[in-house]
Parts: C-alpha cells; sequence; structure tokens
C-alpha cells in the first residue's frame, strides 16, 4: 500500500524532473546565440562579465565585512 | 476653400489623428506613469523636502533619457513580436538570458515588496490595516487580468496612471511662488555645493528614472498589444507624451514638498503625508493617495513583467487577450508574486529597509546589462531590417547608456557602501 506521503513525494519528483526537463530544453534551443559576434559584440559581452564580476566582488566584499 | 472650411478640415483631421492616438496609446504611457512609483515617489518627496526646487532643472535632463531608452524598446517589440527575456535568449545564447531572466525575476519581485511597502504606509494613514489594504489590492489587481481582454486591462490601467496627475492640484494647494520655482529651478546648479549626499540625490533620481522592469514591461506589452511596424510612430508619441507627464509628476512633487516640507527632515512619502496631515489635511489626502497610486500602478505593471518574461522563457502560453484556462501559468506566476510580495509586508519585523536598499543594489547588476543588449539588439540589421538605430540615435543612446552605467554603478556602490560619502 502506497502511503499518502509517498504519492506526495512522487508528484513532487515528477514536478521537479518535469521543470529540469524543461530547463534543459530551453538551453538546447538557445544553445547558439543568434546575434553575429562581432568585434563590438564580443567587446561589449567581456565588458559585462568584468562588470559583473566586479560587482560579485564588491558584494561578496560587503558580505565579509558584516560578518566580520 | 474659406476660413471655416479650413478650419473644420483641420479639426476633423485633429480628431481623426486623436482617435488613432487613442487606439495604439497605452505601454508607453503607462509605463512612463508607473515608473513613478511608490520608491519615485519616496525618491522626489525627500529630494524636494532637501533640495526645495534646486533639482527640477536636473529631473528635467531626464525627459530625453527616459524617452530614448524606451523608445528602443517600441521599435524592437513592433519588429521582432518578442518580448525581452525572449530577445536576449535568442540573440546571446541560454547563459545571458538565463542571467536577465533570473535577475529580472529577482529584482521585480523584490520591487514589487517596496509598492506593497508605498500603498500599506499610504493607507495606513488612513487607518487602514496592511492586511486589508494587501488583500484588497491583490484582488483587484486579480480582477484586472482575469477579464481575458489587453485592450480592457490597458483601458484600466491608463485610468489609474491618470490618477498620478493629482500631484498637479496638490502643487497649487500649496501656492508656490512661481519666480522662485522658475528662478531657482530652471537654472542648472549644484544647491549647496556638489557634495556626496546631493551626489547620492542625483543618482537616486535617475535610479528611479530609468528601471530595468520598464525595458522588460514595455517591449512585452507592445508585443501583447499587437503593434506592427506601421504603429511605431504612434509608439514614439505615446513614449514621448509618457516621458513628459513621467517628469511633469515628478517636478510638481517637488514642487509641493519643496514648497511645505523645504528644510525639514523627511526620509519617505508615507512620513511627509502624515505630516502635511496636521497642517493641511486636503493636500496629505492627495500625497497619500498619489503614493498608493505610484505604489498599486508600480505593482500591476511590474508583476506583469515578470509574468511575459516568465511565459517568452518557458514557451508558456502568456497574454492578457487569454482566458485563465488557456494561460494558467502565465496568471499563476502573476497571482504568485502578488501573494507573496504582498505577505512579507504583513510580516512582523521584517526588513523592509533592507530589502529596499537590497532593490537599488540588485537593479544596477541587471540595468547595464540590459541596456546594453538594447543597443546591441537595435544596431543587428538582421533582426531590425530598416527599423534599426541610425548613427544620431546610437550617439544618443550610447552616450546615455555610458553615462547611466557610470552613474547607477556608483548609485549601487554608495548604497552598500554609504561611508565613501562620507
Amino acid at each position: 500500500m502506497v502511503s499518502i506521503d509517498g504519492v506526495f513525494g512522487m508528484r513532487i519528483g515528477s514536478i521537479i524532473h518535469g521543470w529540469v526537463d524543461k530547463i534543459h530544453e530551453i538551453n538546447k534551443k538557445y544553445e547558439k546565440p543568434r546575434i553575429r559576434m562581432s568585434r563590438g559584440v564580443r567587446i561589449a559581452l567581456i565588458f559585462l562579465r568584468l562588470y559583473l564580476i566586479l560587482l560579485v566582488l564588491l558584494l561578496g566584499y560587503k558580505f565579509w565585512t558584516l560578518l566580520k | 476653400m474659406d476660413l471655416g472650411s479650413t478650419f473644420f478640415y483641420k479639426y476633423q483631421r485633429f480628431i481623426k489623428t486623436l482617435k488613432i492616438y487613442l487606439l495604439i496609446a497605452g505601454p508607453g504611457l503607462i509605463v512612463m506613469l508607473a515608473d513613478n512609483d511608490a520608491g519615485g515617489i519616496t525618491t522626489y518627496t525627500v529630494t524636494g523636502a532637501k533640495y526645495g526646487y534646486g533639482l527640477i532643472w536636473f529631473l528635467l535632463l531626464l525627459l530625453p533619457v527616459a524617452y530614448i531608452v524606451q523608445e528602443m524598446t517600441v521599435r524592437l517589440g513592433a519588429v521582432t513580436k518578442r518580448g525581452h527575456a525572449e530577445a536576449i535568449f535568442d540573440a546571446f545564447g541560454s547563459f545571458w538570458g538565463w542571467f536577465s531572466f533570473l535577475d529580472l525575476a529577482l529584482v521585480n519581485w523584490l520591487t514589487l515588496v517596496t509598492e506593497f511597502i508605498g500603498m500599506t504606509a499610504a493607507l495606513a494613514i488612513f487607518g487602514i490595516n496592511p492586511l486589508i489594504t494587501v488583500v484588497i489590492v491583490s484582488i483587484v489587481m486579480m480582477l484586472m487580468v482575469l477579464q481575458g481582454k489587453y485592450w480592457t486591462w490597458e483601458k484600466i490601467a491608463l485610468l489609474f496612471a491618470a490618477l498620478n496627475i493629482v500631484y498637479i492640484p496638490a502643487a497649487f494647494l500649496v501656492h508656490p511662488s512661481m519666480s522662485q520655482v522658475l528662478s531657482v529651478g530652471l537654472v542648472p546648479h549644484f544647491p549647496g555645493g556638489f557634495n556626496g549626499t546631493l551626489f547620492f540625490f542625483l543618482m537616486a533620481n535617475i535610479g528611479t528614472t530609468i528601471a530595468p522592469w520598464m525595458i522588460f514591461f514595455q517591449q512585452s506589452a507592445v508585443v501583447d498589444k499587437g503593434m506592427k511596424e506601421k504603429d511605431i510612430p504612434w509608439g514614439q508619441i505615446d513614449t514621448l507624451i509618457g516621458s513628459a507627464f513621467t517628469v511633469l509628476v515628478a517636478i510638481f512633487l517637488v514642487v509641493v514638498t519643496g514648497t511645505v516640507l523645504y528644510g525639514s527632515e523627511v526620509e519617505s512619502a508615507a512620513q511627509a503625508a502624515s505630516v502635511m496631515m496636521t497642517t493641511n489635511p486636503w493636500l496629505g489626502t492627495f500625497i497619500a493617495i498619489g503614493l498608493f497610486n505610484a505604489g498599486f500602478l508600480g505593482a500591476i505593471c511590474i508583476s506583469l513583467a515578470s509574468s511575459w518574461a516568465f511565459g517568452e522563457v518557458f514557451g508558456w502560453a502568456h497574454s492578457l487577450n487569454l482566458k485563465i484556462r488557456e494561460a494558467p501559468w502565465f496568471y499563476a506566476c502573476y497571482l504568485f508574486a502578488l501573494i507573496s510580495a504582498g505577505a512579507v509586508v504583513l510580516i512582523p519585523h521584517a526588513p523592509l529597509v533592507l530589502i529596499t536598499l537590497f532593490v537599488q543594489v540588485i537593479a544596477v547588476t541587471l540595468l547595464p546589462a540590459a541596456l546594453v543588449f538594447l543597443i546591441l539588439l537595435l544596431n543587428n540589421e538582421e533582426i531590425m531590417g530598416k527599423y534599426k538605430n541610425t548613427t544620431l540615435q546610437n550617439v544618443a543612446s550610447a552616450t546615455i547608456v555610458i553615462a547611466i552605467i557610470v552613474l547607477s554603478t556608483l548609485y549601487g556602490i554608495t548604497t552598500l557602501f554609504p561611508e565613501l560619502l562620507m
């Protein structure tokens, strides 16, 4: 006999599984950027990555100083 | 043709033009007036109380800034028929897509919390319990989207947007000196000299004028409304009128608080309304109603921006033209955002100030990315065809984007490290 907890767990499991599949599907669909990677686009994207890294470092530093 | 016939012909033409405009108008006006949300109203209130009319000239400068950024979303939406989240996934791949989408979801939800903070604080002035405010607001906002027509939703939203101009009669109630407003307000200067605090205020005003959710909202709204390439000029006019209104409302609010509260220590719009209630109940009521309405308008747009983005990314049906059974996930997202954000405000001793500060910092991570993607997309001939940015548009938008990135980054840093301003 399957318990209520078991049925609930299976239901949650299938929902999570469905979400993971959906994310994989989205990643596959948008695997290749459609925009042509010209020099300008590459520079802009590199700048964005560096900018975000800097912000994450600043947030991390703030968090560390709050904990100290 | 005699004078009467010429006048009649021009009148008929004007009425026809107005009818077309009213048909197309919506996304630009709504997004711009919703831009004066609870956070925006608080910023303008405090700006007026701190600097009087001294920064009105700066608010005027923000008109073209808001227009140039938002106008690009009109063209992008009308040409690609895609929302901004989907456009980023498609053009830049899943890494940037997920980054923008998750960042947007987080910043929108946090901003939604601040809208509920504004709404509950405004109605608390009239003795209304925050629980009642949250429940009634959530029900009204749900009913607004459940009628299954984008057009109806838009007209109701426009009605609430029109309430935003409550600050214009409020300004006349305080009898400001017009000569003072013009001589102090329109002459560019830095009241009290350029210092850290003034810099923080300038950046806060920029931050409230351009927000990431606005880019996502307007583009999705243009798509949901079904605007086509031929409608772009009307969308541009709509955005221009909206930009003018948003700045006008901000200026009138600064005039109100600059006249009544200049020199006093005010920290929020709700506090300003409470103070005014004791001296001029009509004025206090106007400010409180304006704050509530600003939070309400901001909340309906922000929660919709998130729901549209979820629908675009996950491929769910996502249109206000669909019934609840046709787009269940779209409406579920909308409802979840509302209920969860409203619930946070009701938690006793919730860190609401911290949440408000956090919104500013997280928005800084998303805004530069959203703006850079916007310019890159608008320069892609394959995507935009003849509607791509011209050289002049690129010069203007690149200048604005660079300035916004630098200033919003400094704003985020000074929010994190306020000691840098000392």
